[in-house]
């Protein structure tokens, strides 16, 4: 008995959408025997990364606040990679979100009214889409890979951070703490759900995704973003310009990923801290392909991908499993699913050896 | 300024170039194979925290290069199988082996957080090493010697060897090569794994030649502008030594700026964010510089379909 590849006539879609599903499944299976092998519970790690934040409501606050700037970035990110730009900076272009809307928050301290924290989040916005300029401007103009341009400023906004909040915007009254001070009321989102920690970034989300799924499944954008990915070539032909979707893909993930970090600031910080940094960024990509680029398949992606961030801080204090491991558990999600994008195209067919001898 | 501050500022800038150096001569053999692993810092991170293992608990550094250059070939080897035999994306399994990696190293490492190894010294007696210039040229670390070899064996390897002419020829055109009989995922799956090595030796740079204890995220980032170096240097070994100690020079400056305590008005976060800074304006300038053709491999980056 051998195993033969086939390719399919048309991409099956059963497979798309079974993919990330059995992706998660095999982690958690493989993660469980792997940490085993080197010392952990291995099934209890697995328990309380993928079942604990499931289970347990008081957990489930926890969810929306996480998956909320990972589906916001991830829809950003997808548009751009459908489009074959490969923005893998978000991380910096959501510092660069944070500390716009800090840079407004600090500006209008003396103030109040409902204006502020929609001038905050535009300038979120902007400040994001600012960081995406440079790689934008690169890789149109003089054909500069923008994988390296937009994880650079990533390094550079990271310095740019620590700059502000050891230096001229730290707090006078913070006893030398690194930070910002506090953000006023109107300067705060505010939350959803009265009792919870679950702020207007939920539902701004949502709408986020629903926006992008219209956009991508109804406008000539949409459907420009998807032939410059698939074919470029058959775009330039028919008109489209390359280098107007690769601005659109670059300063949209830019916005987006700017949109996540004044939410973030504003929202479970309430201040501009060091430790503003989260990741949230680089796990985005990883939500970005589990949603199979698909703003509809993101929200599942990023709550799937919540689950494992918040299991991964229940587990830290249950059974001591370090912050590390949840990482580890993310890449073997991503290397899963790409390895099992080849059923997406072929068949696996099982053929007797006779007829292998046959065929070749 | 005195010859031995002169001296020991290069030495510092020679040290510090070394691992994007090994790193960067890894890469450019993938590359020059038509595979783009963008898993670098991964592996480098991989490689960093198995050095650091094996060297603090064997005392012997020469087993720590050895175990962290099998570790990250062997985490090259997942990235092969994904990109080469399932024809996975490159740039998103290069990117999900730099979170591995990056997961990995802050686990493993977890144990070794505070604790301190030697430096890996000079190989040469001491006493060799007295007058300033002959400290130019005995005093540097193991790691360094290899690092200029390395330089010389891959221009030659790929100058001067038949090996060497069938991976640019898979590199260029994997189609024709596989015509004439050449394995072209053969072929790739070696140059990554020398990659893989390579990337885990830079790796074994940081613990044991640059910063010796462990700490989350050592490699700062040094894996991505070893990327950039390849194509700085166009995928010319010897223009990559000279680039790597252009970006040495950058973080030597920022090393004095840090330890004398004088960063000339300028904040020291602005030194910290140069050597990223430098890596975009270098990318700016050598695209500016080319005209037209580019100098990468034809088939960088593109899975191999013979027959379908």
């Amino acid at each position: 008995m051998q195993f033969r590849l086939e390719k399919r006539a048309e991409p099956s879609k059963a497979m798309l959408y079974l993919t990330p599903i059995g992706a998660v499944l095999v982690t958690a299976i493989v993660g469980a025997i792997i940490f085993s092998l080197i010392g952990y519970n291995g099934i209890g790690a697995v328990r309380e990364i993928f079942l604990t934040p499931i289970l347990n409501p008081l957990k489930w606050q926890d969810l929306a606040v996480k998956a909320a700037p990972l589906i916001i970035i991830a829809v950003g990110l997808s548009i751009g990679y459908r489009a074959n730009v490969w923005n893998i900076g978000a991380e910096g272009q959501y510092i660069l979100g944070g500390l716009a809307g800090t840079g407004i928050a600090l500006l209008t301290r003396d103030f109040s009214g409902p204006w502020i924290l929609p001038l905050m989040i535009l300038g979120g916005m902007a400040g994001g889409m600012a960081w995406a300029v440079l790689p934008a401007l690169l890789r149109t103009k003089l054909q500069v890979n923008e994988i390296l341009t937009s994880l650079m400023l990533t390094y550079v906004a990271i310095q740019l951070l620590n700059y502000l909040v050891i230096g001229p915007w730290k707090d006078p009254m913070g006893f030398g703490f690194p930070q910002t001070r506090m953000f006023t009321a109107d300067q705060m989102l505010p939350h959803i759900i009265p009792g919870t920690i679950v702020h207007l970034g939920a539902p701004i989300a949502i709408v986020v995704a629903l926006i992008a799924w219209f956009v991508m499944s109804r406008s000539v954008f949409g459907y420009q973003v998807k032939v410059v990915g698939a074919a470029p070539h058959a775009a330039r032909y028919g008109g489209f310009s390359v280098n107007r979707t690769i601005w659109l893909a670059l300063l949209t993930s830019g916005a987006l990923a700017g949109l996540a970090g004044v939410l973030e600031v504003a929202g479970p910080f309430g201040r501009m801290v060091p430790s503003f940094p989260t990741n949230y960024g680089f796990t985005a990509i990883i939500v970005a392909f589990l949603g199979r680029l698909h703003p509809i398949g993101i929200i599942f992606a990023g709550l799937a991908m919540a689950i494992a961030v918040v299991g991964g801080e229940v587990a830290q204090t249950t059974i001591q499993l370090p912050a590390a491991a949840v990482g580890i558990f993310q890449a073997m999600m991503l290397f899963f699913l790409l390895a099992s994008d080849i059923l997406v195209r072929y068949r696996i067919r099982a053929v007797g050896k006779r007829s292998v001898e046959a065929t070749s | 300024m005195s010859a031995d501050l002169i001296v020991a500022i290069i030495i510092t800038l020679i040290g510090a170039s070394t691992p994007i150096l090994i790193a960067a001569l890894g890469e450019l053999v993938v590359e020059k194979s038509g595979v783009l692993n963008l898993g670098v810092e991964g592996m480098m991170l991989i490689g960093a925290v198995i050095a650091f293992a094996v060297t603090y608990t064997s005392g012997n550094p020469w087993l720590g290069i050895v175990c962290a250059a099998i570790a990250s070939a062997a985490a090259s080897m997942i990235f092969a199988f994904l990109t080469l035999t399932l024809s996975a994306n490159q740039v998103a399994t290069g990117l999900a082996l730099t979170i591995f990696g990056t997961g990995f190293s802050a686990l493993f490492g977890q144990a070794y957080t505070g604790r301190p190894i030697e430096i890996f010294r000079s190989v040469f007696p001491t006493e060799l090493a007295t007058h300033p210039f002959w400290r130019l040229v005995f005093g540097h670390s193991p790691l360094v010697y290899f690092s200029l070899f390395l330089v010389f064996a891959v221009w030659w390897f790929l100058k001067k060897t038949r090996a060497g002419l069938i991976l640019r020829a898979v590199g260029e055109n994997d189609l024709s090569a596989h015509s004439i009989g050449y394995s072209v995922i053969g072929v790739r799956y070696a140059a990554v794994a020398f990659g893989g090595a390579m990337a885990g030796i830079a790796g074994s740079c940081f613990p044991l030649l640059l910063t010796p204890q462990w700490a989350e995220r050592l490699t700062a980032g040094r894996g991505w502008i070893a990327l950039a170096l390849v194509v700085f240097a166009a995928w010319r070994p010897f223009r990559l030594l000279g680039g790597a100690y252009l970006f040495g020079l950058v973080m030597t400056i920022e090393l004095y700026t840090k330890a004398s305590g004088s960063t000339g008005g300028i904040p020291s976060e602005f030194w910290a964010a140069l050597p990223y800074l430098s890596t975009i304006a270098v990318l700016v300038l050598i695209s500016l510089r080319r005209s037209g053709q580019s100098a990468a491999p034809a088939c960088l980056g593109r899975p191999f379909l013979p027959t379908n």
